[in-house]
C-alpha cells in the first residue's frame, strides 16, 4: 500500500473535514486511471457519467446535512463478468464485445446504495477461466509490482487495480482461485466469502456450484467493510444463504491468543517455490509470538482436488455457457440454419481456453463417460469436503500458502494448459468445499514479487478469517 | 485414455462448437493428456462415498421460506430486444430451423 492510498475511512474523514467532494476524488482517480490503464489494462471500460451522478448525489445529500453512507465516495472496480446497467459487460469474451446488460448485478446495487462510486468494469479472463489473466479476448493485465509478469486471474484486473491505486476496492469472483490467486501474486487482500454467503444474481456465471463473489481492498478492514454491505440473502438469489450477517468489524477486532492454527502438511510438500516456502513460515512464526498455537493436521485428499476441480468446474461450464448461442444477445456468426449459426457463432465467439473447457465439460459429462469422471469427482469432492470438516475440528483456521509461486512471466505457462492448472492447487480445495478464506500479502520475494498467506475458515466463518488477517496485518505481517 | 478422431467430432457437436483441423488436432492431444492426468481418482475407493450434490447442509443454509412466484414486470423488454443480433419486436428472429 502506498502512502498516498486512500481507504474508507480516510475518504470519510476527507468528506467530512470537506478537504475533498466525492466528485473530486472520482475525478483523481479518473485521472490516475487514463495515465496508467493504457500501460496496466486494468479496466475494460470506464462508466463516468455514472460515476460523477453518484458523487454528486452524495455531494449533494451531504450538503443537505444528511449523514454519509458507509462506503460514501468509495470508488470501486467490478470484475467484467458482473452485470452493470448501461455499461459494457463482456466477460473478457468477443462473444459479448457489445454487449450492454439491461441490469444491475445485486452486488453492484448494495455497493451503490452504500454510497459506492463504480468506476469501471475490471479485465478478466475469458468467463473466468485462468489463472494470469491471459485468456482475456481483450489482451493481459500487467502486474504493478513487475510489468514483465502475469497480476493471476481471472479476477487480475480487479487485484491490479487495487494493487495500483486506480481503486479503493474492487469485485472479483472466484471459482477455483480467481480472487485469492491474483491478490497474492498482486500484494493486496482479497477474500473468497462462504458459499452462498453473498448473492450471485446479475453474475455471468461459470460453475454454479464454486462461483463466488467477494473484495479485494488495501487493508482488512476495508475488506471487511465491503464484504459487510455485499453480505447477506437476496430473494433475486434462491442459493443465497439465510445465515445471519455478523457485525464483521467489530469481531475482527478481537484478539487472537490462543487461536488454533492447522497446518496441512500437504500444502508444504514438492512443488512449492522456496521463497514462497520461507515467507510462508515466516508468517505461521509471527502468529506464534502473537500468542497463536500451530496444530499439524492432514488433510490426505488434498492432491486430488485439482483434478476434482477441473471436472466438475468444466462440466458446469458447458452447461452455463449453452445460453451464448446469438439468438437473444451478444455475438451472431450467421449460418445456413439455426444448428449451423450456433456453432459457427460459438467457434468464432469464445477463445481457446474456453472452447478446451467446454468440450472437457461436455466429454466428462457424456453418455458412458459420466459416471467415471463427473460422479466420481463429485464423490471424490465430498472427501475434500470431509478433509476440511475433520480440519475444522483441530483448529480455528488452516494456514497455506495462497500460491505455490510468485507472479511468473507473461507467456511462461500459456503452452501447457495442464501446467497452468497446477497454480491452482492450494486454492481450489476450500472452493470444492465451500468455505471462506482469504489470501494476505506476506511480504516479497528477493526480486520484489509479492507471496500471497491464504488463512481458510470454516463455512461462514469470515470474521475469524478477518480477525486474524487484522491481527497479522498490525503486526506488520503484509510486509514480511 | 485415448481421444480419437471421432470422440473430438462427437463432443464438438454435442457442445454446437465449430472446430478448426488444427483446433480438433490440439483439443484432442490436450484433452487425453488432462484426462489421464485426472485418471488420477482412480487411486482412491469411492465405494459407499455420497456424490457431493449440495454444497451446504440444511442447517448451515438457514434459508427463509422461497419467495412467491409471482410475475412482476420488469419493464426491459425493450433494452433486451436492442441488443439482440436480430429483433423483430417482440420476437427475436433466428435463420431457419427446419430444412425440407
Amino acid at each position: 500500500m502506498s502512502p498516498a492510498a486512500w481507504t474508507v475511512a480516510s475518504i470519510r474523514r476527507a468528506l467530512e473535514a470537506k478537504t475533498i467532494s466525492a466528485r473530486e476524488l472520482t475525478k483523481e482517480f479518473y485521472a490516475r486511471i487514463s495515465l496508467e490503464n493504457p500501460r496496466l489494462n486494468c479496466y475494460l471500460a470506464l462508466s463516468p457519467e455514472r460515476a460523477y451522478a453518484r458523487a454528486d448525489a452524495i455531494d449533494e445529500n451531504f450538503r443537505r446535512g444528511e449523514s454519509l453512507p458507509v462506503l460514501a465516495g468509495v470508488p470501486v472496480a467490478i470484475k467484467d463478468v458482473l452485470s452493470t446497467r448501461g455499461t459494457t459487460t463482456t466477460a473478457g469474451s468477443r462473444i459479448l464485445e457489445n454487449y450492454v446488460p439491461p441490469y444491475d448485478c445485486t452486488v453492484v446495487e448494495r455497493l451503490e446504495t452504500a454510497g459506492a462510486i463504480i468506476l469501471g468494469k475490471t479485465n478478466c479472463d475469458e468467463f473466468a477461466m485462468g489463472s494470469s489473466n491471459e485468456n482475456s479476448a481483450y489482451g493481459p493485465v500487467l502486474n504493478p509490482a513487475a510489468p514483465d509478469r502475469v497480476p493471476g486471474g481471472s479476477s487480475g484486473g480487479s487485484a491490479a487495480a487495487v494493487a495500483a491505486n486506480l481503486a479503493v476496492a474492487a469485485l472479483g469472483t472466484d471459482t477455483g482461485g480467481s480472487i485469492r490467486q491474483p491478490g497474492a501474486l498482486c500484494g493486496v487482500p482479497a477474500m473468497m466469502p462462504t458459499y452462498g454467503r453473498v448473492s450471485r444474481y446479475g453474475l455471468i456465471a461459470f460453475a454454479s456450484s464454486l462461483d463466488r463473489i467477494g473484495p479485494f481492498a488495501q487493508t482488512t478492514e476495508d475488506v471487511a467493510r465491503v464484504l459487510q454491505v455485499i453480505a447477506g440473502r437476496d430473494p433475486m438469489d434462491a442459493t443465497s444463504a439465510g445465515a445471519p450477517v455478523p457485525d464483521y468489524l467489530p469481531a475482527s477486532n478481537q484478539p487472537v491468543k490462543g487461536l488454533r492454527l492447522g497446518i496441512p502438511k500437504e500444502y508444504y510438500g514438492e512443488g512449492i517455490d522456496p521463497q514462497v516456502r520461507k515467507k510462508t513460515e515466516a508468517a505461521i512464526e509471527r502468529f506464534n509470538r502473537l500468542g497463536c498455537q500451530p496444530v499439524e493436521i492432514r488433510m490426505p485428499h488434498t492432491a486430488y482436488a485439482v483434478p476434482v476441480y477441473y471436472l466438475i468446474a468444466t462440466a458446469e461450464a458447458s452447461s452455463n455457457l449453452a445460453r451464448f448461442d446469438g439468438v437473444r444477445y451478444g455475438l451472431r456468426v450467421n449460418g445456413a440454419n439455426l444448428s449451423e449459426m450456433y456453432r459457427k457463432t460459438r467457434g468464432t465467439g469464445f477463445g481457446s481456453e474456453v472452447k478446451r473447457r467446454i468440450m472437457l465439460g461436455t466429454y466428462a459429462l457424456s453418455a458412458g463417460y459420466y459416471e467415471a469422471y463427473y460422479l466420481k469427482a463429485q464423490k471424490v469432492r465430498s472427501l475434500i469436503a470431509r478433509d476440511f470438516a475433520e480440519a475444522f475440528k483441530k483448529a480455528d483456521v488452516v494456514l497455506t500458502p495462497t500460491s505455490p509461486v510468485p507472479a511468473f512471466k507473461l507467456g511462461e505457462r500459456t503452452a501447457d494448459p495442464l501446467t497452468m492448472y497446477l497454480a491452482d492447487i492450494f486454492t481450489v480445495p476450500g472452493s470444492l468445499a465451500g468455505v471462506t478464506a482469504i489470501s494476505v500479502p506476506c511480504g516479497k520475494t528477493a526480486e520484489g514479487l509479492p507471496v500471497g498467506l491464504q488463512i481458510y475458515g470454516p463455512h461462514f466463518g469470515e470474521s475469524r478469517v478477518l480477525q486474524l488477517a487484522r491481527a497479522f496485518e498490525a503486526a506488520g505481517g503484509f510486509a514480511g | 485414455m485415448k481421444i480419437t478422431r471421432e470422440d473430438v467430432l462427437r463432443v464438438a457437436e454435442l457442445a454446437n462448437l465449430e472446430l478448426t483441423e488444427a483446433e480438433r488436432e490440439t483439443y484432442g492431444h490436450q484433452l487425453e493428456s488432462i484426462l489421464s492426468y485426472c485418471e488420477k481418482l482412480n487411486e482412491l475407493d469411492t465405494s459407499g462415498v455420497e456424490p457431493m450434490a449440495q454444497v451446504l447442509t440444511g442447517s448451515q443454509t438457514e434459508a427463509p421460506e422461497l419467495r412467491e412466484d409471482v410475475a412482476r414486470d420488469a419493464a426491459i423488454i425493450e433494452d433486451v430486444l436492442r441488443i439482440a443480433p436480430d429483433p423483430s419486436p417482440p420476437y427475436f428472429r433466428v435463420p431457419k430451423v427446419i430444412d425440407r
